[in-house]
């Protein structure tokens, strides 16, 4: 890969806090290598600001591999900007070019509030989460990994809806703000597998509700989640989590 | 769970907008199918046989009642949730994907729908209260839906704003009916390319049937 240098314009989104409403602030990002990756780019810039005396931009990051859904920004109207099953951390300085101008906003849906700049509270994820994610065991010895069967395809299909890292592209990408595509992944990660029978009905009835109560929207299927998730959940497990609603609607 | 707190839910409203959805497809095709009849150029005689026919079959007067209900449920259930939607993102981005992440249509269901509405008062006022009100109050006898479809077709602005309706449904089917199957959960591998051009084909074939018949009234290929 050539190595190179380009110097952006930067719109970002500045708010001092929950309660302020915030504006653009245009910034020069200089000299920065097209091998960055675009949370590096900011560091940078921020390094640059805290030399200056200024408040540096404020954005979530972790674990800068991918995995921990943490690095929510919506760049140039794309949620983790203009690659495919990519998040912010994993997208390279090379997707852009020597003078563009990037503008970069949070995550934008009531559920999700601004706390300051492009950090937002995602902790409804965490409360649709609680309220049905999970298996109830009495923990004692594991259990020998093999003895429950469980069919290829299915542990397939559960393991790629448990791919699921709770980033809230898909909710920043959908016009009604749902969390459809989230909360079906969870639903069905455990739908799937054999574990997951004794609370199944419970589980999904619960989990949908807590995700109405958090205020997400309803679901009109334009596939813009399914386009932006870094982890290429499929629209298929939405589907899933209307035939288990259904399902223990009818039987419960 | 009751069943109010399944129709109130995200899911549960989706689900309204689904069944009601398909009756309103399945309706099309029998409209579509005995309006088509004008095309026999035999002077309305065949139209008119079956628009009697039609209007005067209890079980057809009971489907059109149930055919109501299910259209103003569509109606309100889809006004409602463009609206609470709309209301989940108080602050807009300021910049937007455009179509680089979805179809225009399926993010232009309200908006298509809304015209849709308009359009349907327009055509409802024309031919079906019309034909309502010779029906009870003369009991029918002289009443011409035929030539009142052909009167009615004579007029430009008409003929513009049918149009105008038919590509508003077209564009409106074409994500319905996909999206129909999925929020009832019919999502697989095996089904989703039949579904996919089953709605496609359909939203077509209709559409195009119904923007033939003014247009065939105006420039006269029926006579
Ligand atoms: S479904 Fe995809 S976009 Fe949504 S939270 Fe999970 S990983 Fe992120
Ligand atoms: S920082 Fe963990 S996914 Fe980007």
């Amino acid at each position: 890969m050539e190595h190179k240098e380009i110097n952006l314009n930067l719109k970002v989104w500045r708010q001092k806090n929950a309660q302020d409403s915030g504006h653009f602030e245009t910034y020069k990002a200089e000299n920065i290598s097209t091998e960055m990756s675009f949370l590096e780019m900011f560091d940078v810039l921020n390094e640059k600001l805290i030399n200056e005396g200024q408040d540096p931009i404020a954005f979530d990051h972790d674990c800068r591999e991918g995995i921990c859904g943490m690095c929510s920004m919506h760049i140039n109207g794309r949620a983790h900007g203009p690659w495919e099953g990519t998040t912010t951390c994993q997208l390279h300085m090379r997707a852009f070019t020597d003078g563009q101008t990037v503008t970069v906003e949070p995550w934008r849906a009531k559920a999700f509030p601004v706390l300051k700049d492009l950090v937002v509270d995602r902790s409804a994820f965490d409360r649709i989460q609680q309220a049905g994610g999970y298996v109830s065991v009495n923990t004692g010895n594991a259990q020998d990994g093999n003895a429950l069967p469980i069919d290829k395809a299915m542990a397939d299909a559960s393991f790629d809806a448990a791919m699921c890292i709770g980033c809230g592209a898909c909710v920043a990408a959908c016009k009604n703000s749902s969390a459809m595509l989230f909360t079906s992944a969870k639903v069905s990660q455990y739908a799937l597998l054999p574990q997951g029978q004794a609370e199944r009905k419970t589980r999904v009835l619960n989990m949908v509700a807590q995700m109405d109560k958090e205020g997400f929207g309803a679901c009109t299927n334009t596939g813009a989640c399914e386009a932006e998730c870094p982890k290429q959940i499929s629209l298929s497990n939405i589907a899933r989590l209307n035939r288990e609603y259904l399902n223990a609607q009818m039987s419960l | 769970m009751t069943w109010k707190e399944y129709f109130t839910s995200s899911i549960g409203k989706k689900f309204v907008m689904a069944l009601t959805g398909i009756s309103l497809i399945l309706f099309l095709i029998v409209h579509s199918t005995v309006n088509g009849m004008i095309f026999f150029n035999d002077n309305g005689e065949t139209f008119n046989f079956y628009a009697h026919f039609l209007s005067h079959n209890w079980l057809m007067r009971l489907a059109e009642l149930g055919l109501f209900v299910g259209l103003i449920l569509h109606i309100i259930q889809g006004l409602m949730l463009w609206a609470q939607n709309n209301a989940k993102r108080p602050v807009k981005y300021a910049v937007n994907p455009g179509n680089a992440t979805s179809a225009w249509y399926s993010r232009s269901m309200g908006l298509l729908g809304s015209l849709l509405l308009i359009f349907l008062v327009v055509h409802l006022s024309h031919f079906w209260w019309g034909t309502k009100v010779s029906l009870y109050a003369s009991g029918h006898e002289g009443h011409n839906l035929y030539e009142e479809m052909k009167n009615a077709f004579q007029i430009p602005w008409v003929v513009v704003v049918y149009l105008l309706g038919v590509i508003a449904l077209c564009w409106h089917l074409i994500h319905g009916f996909s999206s129909a199957f999925q929020t009832l959960g019919i999502n697989s591998p095996k089904y989703n390319p039949i579904i996919k051009t089953l709605g496609i084909a359909y939203s077509l074939i209709v559409c195009l049937a119904f923007a033939m018949m003014p247009l065939a009234f105006y420039f006269g290929w029926i006579s």
